[in-house]
């Protein structure tokens, strides 16, 4: 795999030089513009998966392509290819300039190499370059180790999944600046049959890390026991209660929640339309005392985190909800711009035949003086969910729903029965409100995280002490 | 790239992958040229433009295989393209269900399905706009209340698909697809509410016209408004088609190969059974002329065809492609599906579920106190038990009528049950995408709110 300096290789992989980078954004600019850049992208994807007790399929994906912006005011022209030639961005750069007017200055910009300012995912060896026998054998020993846990496990499905992707960002604010970002991911669904009844477990893990983080304190083996132990428990899993009740959140991966409720309505391009149910409540109260959420894109290794994100711009950490009252939004450029109000990092995209816009990397609430017994052992009859399944929400009118996957009721302040998945719906700008407790126990999600918007996928984090909302509905069958 | 082209890139890719030791390969290749243009509070917001080109090889060491995919035609890049693919199947288990189609199970001919419009082809960026603008226009024009805008899309794409096996299959065609959509804001007492509406057509002429759709996003929009929610019941539920299609969706997931060998489908062993009352007829079908689901042949190179799912009520049939056919000791139905950078997989064609008689104010008219869905959000579906829970918005049915919005609730129940209660079925079939429904009225349904 390549281990140049990113701007080096793309030149040369391309066949360009430095000037020419110069030339394209200078003339990108040209007409009355604010803004251009050029966005190069190589991924290479690499997957294996088990079924049926064997390692029977395999894949390894390269695309490669770059993008041409132009920004005025508030439109963007675009235009992308996966042939990189001088002509093939002179063509694109024709193209995506359709969007400004005529007679600007013409002139030339100059654009310096930048350095980056994080390096969050340094690693040894990009987990795309690990022997692939290492990875048959570890989805090997999955499948002995779930089926050995019980008999009831009818058949595993695993998989190992590891990216590689080079990028480099030209921009006319007078940088281009690049970054190699690795991603592992290793999924296990196991299916447990018992009279009849089948039900599934899934769970699984990853980040911008070495391969061999999957192996440290054998992680994988946990990750399979939990797949096991899900798909066991809803086996025995009786209706969910349908109607209005107590919620405690456990921690971790029910962050997911921050994500629907407020992250995605907090997003800069949003507010700045005035679409948001949040729009205009900047200072204002919209969480409990008890709640501070983050986004912070420079946890080192995380699946949700960037050296830079895909406009060159340093990720940052961004206070949303500092101690209930709303403090910021999650920009990229042409937003914060449009909005007079700072970069924070969150400009991102799925690959270069996408146009950035903001997104969330790692969002989680900070942790509260609560233990998680207190918090259980304060609700008389409510509902525990302890993982979910996605989530989603209408920006506008601020409703959104996540999927708990793993839930149990809650009687007398103790955890009893397990429940089958439910939706849980509630609003953005009032579901804070109701937090009453904050655990000391803040966790962050395992690294499974994939966040979709307006068609375009990005890997993001969340995290989560345990709460308890009081009052959400749960969408079960069992009413009354 | 021309017809010609592209076969020259294929027959290159399956001559390396034999030089690297493949026993037998197959190659799709598909490019695209796509214009997608926004248009907001009648500023033009977005232009986009590309032509995007990738391949993809499947290559078998004996019944071992791995698939390659890269957007680069390089001779060079084909040829690392075979050698990592055959390198990566060495590896992996043997699987004696995998292989090629039979010879004798490939398509013959490949029928003319109508599919590509030169007009969309040839859409300008301003034409596209201009679309956009009246769609956008027509919604913000026809209420007060509508007072901001997500804004408008128009979309034109037109596509390529090769496909070819060392199996002795070659066959391309060419498809076009022209989209508008409208998402209008509509608030009143402080709070807001967004819908939209959308036409979607392989043909431009087949489009609808633009001021229709900003109009109907506008009035769904304004429907929502002074939502509210209900209290917990069961109640009877109707779909909206919309939403109904969705119920399709999951079926469809249900009885894909795949589902049923890995026994994640609530539908394992009900080939033959009743599933659903008398009146209810879903067909898969990939031969109709100009549909979104249609396509000359599957993506291994089989017919499409018409295939009975559910008849009158009885699961006739599951959906294959060759590997889950060969799992279940079964027959593919030329189902399977392909995307570039993956193995064959099973997806529907045209999959409907047949108009009924009734017509949908008559379904409404039917509910004394129900729910009318007109939007479904999360993922609440469990595919292995068919258990069944969604965030929903729609409105409240009182004596017959729509009654007023509600939001913030959820519905629940089970596929298998809802299927088995499904009570009437609307007229009002309309061909927008490739899975679609009627109007579906539930007989009862969990409803949960406050």
């Amino acid at each position: 795999m390549e281990t140049r300096e990113p701007v080096a290789f793309f030149l040369d992989r391309f066949g360009l030089s430095a000037r020419n980078l110069e030339d394209t954004v200078s003339s990108a600019i040209a007409r009355r513009a604010d803004y251009a850049d050029i966005y190069f992208e190589l991924r290479t994807l690499q997957s294996l998966s088990l079924e049926d007790g064997i390692v029977k399929s395999a894949g390894q994906h390269v695309s490669q392509g770059a993008g041409v912006r132009v920004v005025a005011g508030d439109k963007t022209g675009y235009a992308h290819s996966d042939d990189v030639t001088i002509e093939s961005l002179r063509i694109a750069t024709r193209t995506a300039q359709a969007i400004a007017q005529h007679g600007g200055e013409p002139g030339s910009v100059a654009v310096r190499p930048a350095k980056l300012t994080h390096d969050l995912y340094h690693l040894k060896q990009s987990p795309s370059d690990v022997a692939l026998d290492d990875k048959v054998e570890l989805l090997n020993r999955i499948d002995v180790a779930a089926r050995r846990q019980d008999s009831r496990i009818k058949n595993v499905l695993a998989s190992v999944v590891a990216e590689h992707k080079i990028v480099v960002i030209a921009s006319s604010a007078g940088f281009v600046v690049g970054d190699v970002q690795p991603l592992v991911r290793l999924n296990v669904t196991c299916i447990a049959e018992e009279n009849g009844r089948r039900e599934q477990g899934t769970y699984g893990g990853g980040g911008r890390v070495e391969y061999s983080y999957l192996l440290e304190d054998d992680r994988y083996l946990r990750f399979t026991r939990t797949a096991v132990e899900h798909a066991l428990r809803n086996l025995h899993a009786t209706e969910a209660p349908a109607g209005s009740m107590t919620v405690v959140l456990g921690p971790g991966w029910p962050g997911v929640l921050l994500h629907e409720a407020i992250g995605h309505g907090l997003e800069g391009d949003f507010n700045r339309k005035k679409v948001s149910a949040f729009s205009g409540l900047l200072g204002k109260q919209v969480a409990s005392p008890l709640c501070t959420v983050v986004d912070d894109g420079t946890m080192a290794n995380r699946r949700g985190s960037l050296n830079i994100d895909d406009e060159g711009t340093p990720t940052g950490r961004t206070v949303l909800i500092e101690k209930g009252i709303l403090k910021g939004y999650l920009q990229d450029r042409l937003n914060a711009r449009l909005m007079g109000m700072p970069l924070t990092g969150n400009g991102r995209r799925e690959s270069f035949a996408h146009i950035p816009m903001p997104r969330m990397t790692n969002t989680f609430m900070l942790s509260g003086e609560s233990t998680a017994d207190e918090i259980i052992g304060s609700v008389d009859r409510g509902l525990y969910a302890a993982y979910f399944g996605g989530g989603q929400v209408d920006i506008t009118n601020g409703k959104f729903v996540f999927s708990a996957n793993e839930a149990y009721l809650i009687e007398g302040g103790k955890v009893t029965r397990p429940v089958k998945g439910a939706t849980l719906i509630g609003n953005g700008p009032d579901v804070l409100t109701r937090i009453s407790m904050v655990g000391n126990d803040l966790h962050l999600d395992e690294g499974i995280g994939t966040c979709g918007k307006d068609g375009q996928s990005v890997p993001v984090g969340v995290g989560l002490p345990t709460i308890r909302i009081d009052a959400l509905t749960v969408g079960g069958t069992q009413a009354g | 790239m021309s017809k010609e082209l592209l076969e020259g890139v294929a027959e290159r890719l399956l001559a390396a992958a034999k030089r690297h030791g493949a026993t037998a390969a197959d190659v799709v290749v598909a490019e695209s040229d796509a214009l997608e243009v926004a248009v907001r509070l009648g500023g033009v917001e977005k232009l986009k433009q590309a032509r995007q080109k990738h391949l993809g090889l499947r290559a078998f060491i004996g019944d071992r295989s791995a698939v390659t995919s890269s957007s680069d035609f390089s001779p060079e890049a084909l040829e690392k393209l075979a050698a990592d693919s055959c390198k990566l199947a060495a590896i992996l288990a043997a699987d004696p269900f995998s292989g090629l189609p039979e010879t004798e199970d490939l398509a013959t001919q490949i029928p003319e399905l109508d599919l590509y419009d030169a007009g969309v082809a040839a859409l300008s960026a301003e034409e596209a706009i201009d679309m956009a603008r009246q769609g956008e226009q027509a919604a913000l024009d026809a209420d007060a209340r509508i007072t901001n805008s997500e804004g408008a899309e128009c979309n034109a794409s037109t596509a390529r698909v090769l496909y070819a096996s060392s199996g002795g299959f070659t066959g391309s065609y060419s498809s076009s697809g022209i989209s508008l959509s409208v998402v209008p804001v509509a608030s009143h007492n402080g709070a807001m509410q967004r819908d939209y509406w959308y036409s979607s057509q392989r043909h431009l002429a087949d489009l609808e016209n633009p001021a229709q759709i900003g109009k109907k996003a506008a009035q769904r929009a304004l429907r929502r408004l002074d939502a509210r929610q209900v209290r917990t019941c069961e109640v009877p539920v109707v779909f909206d088609p919309q939403m109904a299609a969705g119920l399709l969706h999951h079926l469809a997931s249900a009885i894909s190969g795949y589902a049923l060998y890995k026994g994640t489908s609530f539908l394992v062993g009900k080939l033959g059974e009743r599933i659903a009352p008398g009146f209810v007829t879903v067909v898969d079908d990939g031969t109709l002329p100009g549909r979104h689901g249609s396509k000359p042949f599957d993506g291994e190179g089989l017919a499409t065809r018409r295939t009975m799912v559910i008849e009158n009520g009885v699961l006739k049939s599951y959906l294959f492609d060759t590997y889950s056919a060969r799992k279940l000791g079964s027959r593919s139905t030329g189902n399977a599906s392909r995307s570039v950078g993956s193995s064959p997989h099973v997806s529907p064609t045209n999959f409907v579920l047949q108009a009924g008689s009734a017509a949908p104010e008559e379904i409404i008219g039917s509910v004394k106190a129900g729910l009318y869905v007109t939007e479904l959000i999360g993922h609440g579906i469990n595919g292995t038990t068919g258990d069944y829970s969604r965030g929903a918005v729609g409105l409240w049915i009182e004596n017959g009528e729509l009654a007023y919005p509600v939001e913030e609730i959820t519905i629940a129940g089970n596929l298998l049950q809802m299927y088995a209660a499904i009570e009437m079925i609307g007229n009002d079939l309309d061909y927008r995408s490739s899975v679609i429904a009627p109007t579906v009225k539930i007989g009862k349904m969990t409803v949960a709110g406050n």
